[in-house]
């Protein structure tokens, strides 16, 4: 597991572990079961205290990427990421789906709308 | 969870100074970092944990003991790191620890040896020879080596080299990855505390004015900047202490979503640092301890 911190972001510590890690989470890269550092190991290899470490793996569980077995450590969940991925999902059908409304409001007919959609996706990357 | 120091109501008064209703605990598994300027109460609270001092009024308990019953079971578990040497200075550091030793029932011989080479310290020179950094060395490798539960240490980091200062941070990272060791430490570093501390406690003349865990301080305290047209006699209020300039006015509030609230996009909003909360507080206390418990 890859985590690079900041001291210079705006982003608070606990928020760039946060993100990071649900990224990896999202992208696989950490998979269902997989154990995750303990805190106080992560917060060693950091260079950060153990609260801020205990800080977002609190938030990741309370999200659910995450879940935490007394005297064990944390694992990386497993149903509830499909259930993120599918929450996602129906995120990005609602928001193509005010895309279309919005299209069809001006007349933009569905090839330029896919031109459209290709160029923005390949230029954020 | 567990409180391994509490102080309750503590008051103590000297000539010309006062701790006044001192209360705060010290969370057990973690490193809490103690700040405040010269002379404010950091040493005299530090002897009250210690029972080198005993409170005027109010309880000071360690482990959940009380001193008056329990004096030698509580110092058993503590390693106290002082700021001065306290060691006799005609002895060797193989001679202070046979002094040392027996005094503690968990006394690790093979421990004190391997900090002993990890700080590269002569066991057979006189402790006068030492210098500060080697003094605090040994210091170190003295209350490390009976595996106290409680680690409590007055400026451990003042009169180190940069290097060994990241290099004890490490250490005390180590010492903390069972969850089972508390620390409690003073500084004036405050840069330090960034890599290490979980808990802040911040006291000014005589009182405590908060502890808390180190994230929310950056939640809920911010530098704020902007126009002197801004300030009047209502919104001055709103800040722990202000800075005006012939440019512009640098203030801290307490209070970082109100402040956004009232100043909108009219002023710039930065994460203060420990030396900003210290600095602005000592400007404008007499407001702060009046908003603040």
């Amino acid at each position: 597991m890859q985590i690079i911190i900041s001291n210079t972001s705006k982003e608070p510590i606990y928020e760039q572990i946060y993100v990071q890690i649900k990224k990896q989470v999202l992208t696989n890269e950490l998979q269902a079961g997989a154990a995750l550092p303990s805190m106080r190991e992560l917060a060693k290899d950091l260079g950060i205290s153990v609260i801020t470490t205990k800080r977002a793996y609190e938030e990741l569980e309370k999200t659910g990427f995450i879940y935490s077995v007394v005297g064990k450590g944390s694992f990386v969940s497993e149903q509830n990421k499909e259930m993120i991925l599918e929450r996602k999902m129906k995120v990005i059908e609602e928001q193509l789906m005010a895309a279309i409304q919005n299209s069809k409001e001006i007349g933009i007919e569905l090839p330029e709308l896919k031109e459209l959609l290709t160029m923005l996706y390949m230029e954020d990357v | 969870m567990e409180n391994v120091i509490e102080l309750r109501n503590v008051n103590k008064a000297f000539n010309g100074f006062e701790l006044k209703d001192v209360s705060f605990s010290v969370k057990k598994g973690f490193v809490t970092g103690f700040i405040g300027g010269n002379g404010v109460g950091k040493s005299t609270t530090i002897k009250l944990i210690m029972n080198l001092l005993q409170p005027d009024h109010g309880e000071v308990s360690i482990f959940g003991l009380d001193y008056k019953k329990h004096e030698k079971e509580i110092k058993q578990r503590i390693g106290f790191v002082f700021d001065q040497n306290v060691f006799y200075e005609n002895l060797t550091l193989l001679e202070m620890r046979n002094i040392i030793k027996p005094v503690y029932r968990k006394w690790d011989d093979a421990l004190f040896h391997s900090y002993v080479e990890r700080f590269k310290l002569p066991l057979k020179k006189k402790l006068s020879t030492f210098s500060k950094g080697m003094v605090m060395k040994a210091s170190l490798t003295m209350a490390l080596s009976h595996h106290a539960e409680l680690s409590i240490m007055d400026e451990p980091t003042s009169g180190l080299d940069p290097i060994f200062r990241r290099e004890l941070l490490d250490i005390l990272h180590d010492l903390m990855q069972n969850g089972e060791r508390t620390i409690f430490f003073s500084t004036h570093i405050t840069a330090d505390l960034d890599r290490i501390a979980d808990y802040i406690t911040f006291i000014h003349n005589g009182r405590h004015i908060f502890t808390k865990e180190f994230y929310t301080i950056e939640e809920d305290y911010a530098i704020v900047k902007g126009e002197v047209g801004l300030l009047d006699r209502d919104t001055e209020k709103e800040f722990v202490g202000i800075r005006k300039f012939n440019h512009g006015f640098e203030a801290l509030t307490a209070y970082k979503q109100r402040t956004q609230n009232i100043f909108g996009d009219t002023v710039i909003l930065e994460k203060p640092t420990l030396e900003d909360i210290m600095l602005y507080t000592q400007k404008g206390i007499n407001r702060y301890v009046e908003s603040h418990t």
